[in-house]
């Protein structure tokens, strides 16, 4: 689904991302973990384009991002993402974040859309807030009403920029069961996280970033359980 | 003090202000429509409209609007070639030059908000221009209401200028009934006045939208 190679990310002088290779299978779930600063998110926002990479390839369900003939906006229709600050539009209730997209972008008959989105808000929980606007949701109310906006584009791979770092602890839990439900009904993901609980459940993968590159990846229980690097294990001593 | 001379003027003097008005509607309302585009080229990736944009700007902001008002009324029929119309004359130089100022006003207004919801946008796969349309603007114009405000009573003020081009409105009506009355005091004090209570109702209107505003939130 998705393949990255020898990806190379500078913010002016500074080198954020040096040769980061790897791919993700179809319906895999592959959790990326890593000190902030280690390039986790610049990598996640790579996948559609929100960073322009400096050099290397990215090919999102076989077509090449930095293709000059690449429609990116045909790309991100098929490439959900969700932001550790939700990015819900305040001036939009729940109903209308979540149809908005499909109205403009896939330009879908206005009732499918809507039956669609109640749909959606039934199954993260919320179908009592379709007429609410997000600034009366809670945190975790809201992050919630953003996975399903990504999920009303239908599409193949949904990416999450560190989900539950914004939220208080209580409402970590119920994001987490949406993430997981959507693990198992065979969503690609790719999940920016330092919640190991979820890594350990659902993650078919663990991917540990430093400074700009994977040091090390495999089985949750393979990073969790015995890490080989040095960094791995002084990351995880900090965190566990 | 004569000031019976003032109220057998009161018609006339009414009749100047609401020209004043009606320069002054006009003018802002092209002048939004002028600053939403340039506010846009403002922002835009593209070098040469950013450029074209901020000369633009840089010019109508950074000149006396009185010599702007003298160039496209004198200067420019010169250069090209047509017999000036001072309405429509004064109506451009004023569009124009409250043009430069609210596209100041809009990109600050875009500018301010937060570029998450571009990037959230951009994420569901819409366009720019579609992120513009119906995400970022429609929050921006809201945060510009008091700033278009404060441009609305600034240009009601200045569209006094377009009296050298012989436009009767407020202004120059007065200076008209001075010639033929020789009582500057009178006249002039009921000018100003007739100027506080247009700015003063504009700053109550402007003030009751901020709270219908607030009221409904960011919604």
């Amino acid at each position: 689904m998705i393949y990255i190679k020898d990806l190379y990310k500078s913010f002016g002088t500074l080198e954020v991302l040096k040769g980061v290779s790897c791919h993700v299978k179809e319906k895999e779930v592959v959790v990326v973990i890593g000190p902030s600063g280690s390039g986790k998110s610049t990598l996640l926002r790579c996948i559609n384009k929100l960073e322009d990479a400096t050099s290397g390839e990215i090919t999102v369900d076989n077509i090449p991002l930095n293709g000059s003939a690449t429609n990116l906006n045909k790309v991100r229709e098929e490439v959900g993402m969700v932001f550790q600050r939700f990015n819900l539009f305040p001036h939009k209730t729940a109903l209308g974040n979540i149809t908005m997209a499909p109205m403009k972008v896939r330009k879908t008959a206005k009732a499918e859309v809507y039956e669609a989105a109640l749909k959606l808000l039934n199954k993260v929980g919320l179908s009592d807030k379709a007429d609410v606007y997000p600034d009366q949701l809670s945190g975790g109310q809201q992050q919630r009403v953003a996975i399903a906006r990504a999920l009303a584009m239908q599409p193949k791979i949904m990416l999450f920029d560190e989900p539950t770092s914004a939220l208080d602890p209580e409402m970590v839990g119920e994001v987490l069961a949406v993430m997981k439900n959507l693990a198992r009904e065979g969503m690609t993901m790719v999940v920016v996280s330092h919640e190991m609980g979820f890594a350990r459940e659902v993650g078919d993968r663990v991917i540990f970033m430093d400074e700009g590159m994977i040091i090390e990846e495999g089985t949750p229980e393979q990073v969790f359980g015995s890490p080989q690097h040095q960094r791995t294990k002084a990351f995880l001593s900090k965190i566990l | 003090m004569r000031w019976e001379i003032i109220i057998d003027r009161i018609p006339i003097l009414l009749q100047g202000a609401l020209m004043t008005v009606e320069l002054t509607v006009l003018a802002v309302g092209i002048g939004t429509v002028i600053g939403l585009f340039t506010s846009l080229f403002r922002i835009s990736k593209f070098g040469l409209s950013r450029f074209l944009a901020a000369t633009y700007i840089d010019f109508f902001r950074g000149t006396p609007l009185l010599a702007q008002i003298y160039l496209i009324y004198f200067g420019l029929p010169q250069l090209v070639g047509y017999v000036p119309n001072p309405w429509i004359s004064g109506v451009a130089a004023l569009s124009i030059n409250s043009g430069a100022y609210i596209a100041e006003i809009f990109r600050a207004g875009i500018q301010s908000i937060d570029k998450g919801q571009m990037e959230a946008s951009r994420s569901l796969g819409m366009s720019y221009g579609q992120a513009m349309r119906y995400v970022i603007l429609p929050q921006a114009f809201k945060r510009i209401v008091p700033p278009l405000g404060n441009e609305f009573i600034a240009m009601l003020k200045d569209s006094s200028l377009v009296s050298v081009i012989t436009l009767q409105e407020l202004m120059l009506t007065g200076r008209t009934i001075v010639g033929s009355t020789y009582r500057p005091f009178e006249v002039y004090i009921t000018v100003a006045v007739l100027y506080l209570v247009m700015t003063l109702s504009i700053s109550r209107l402007i003030a009751f939208l901020e709270r219908r505003l607030r009221t409904g939130d960011l919604h």
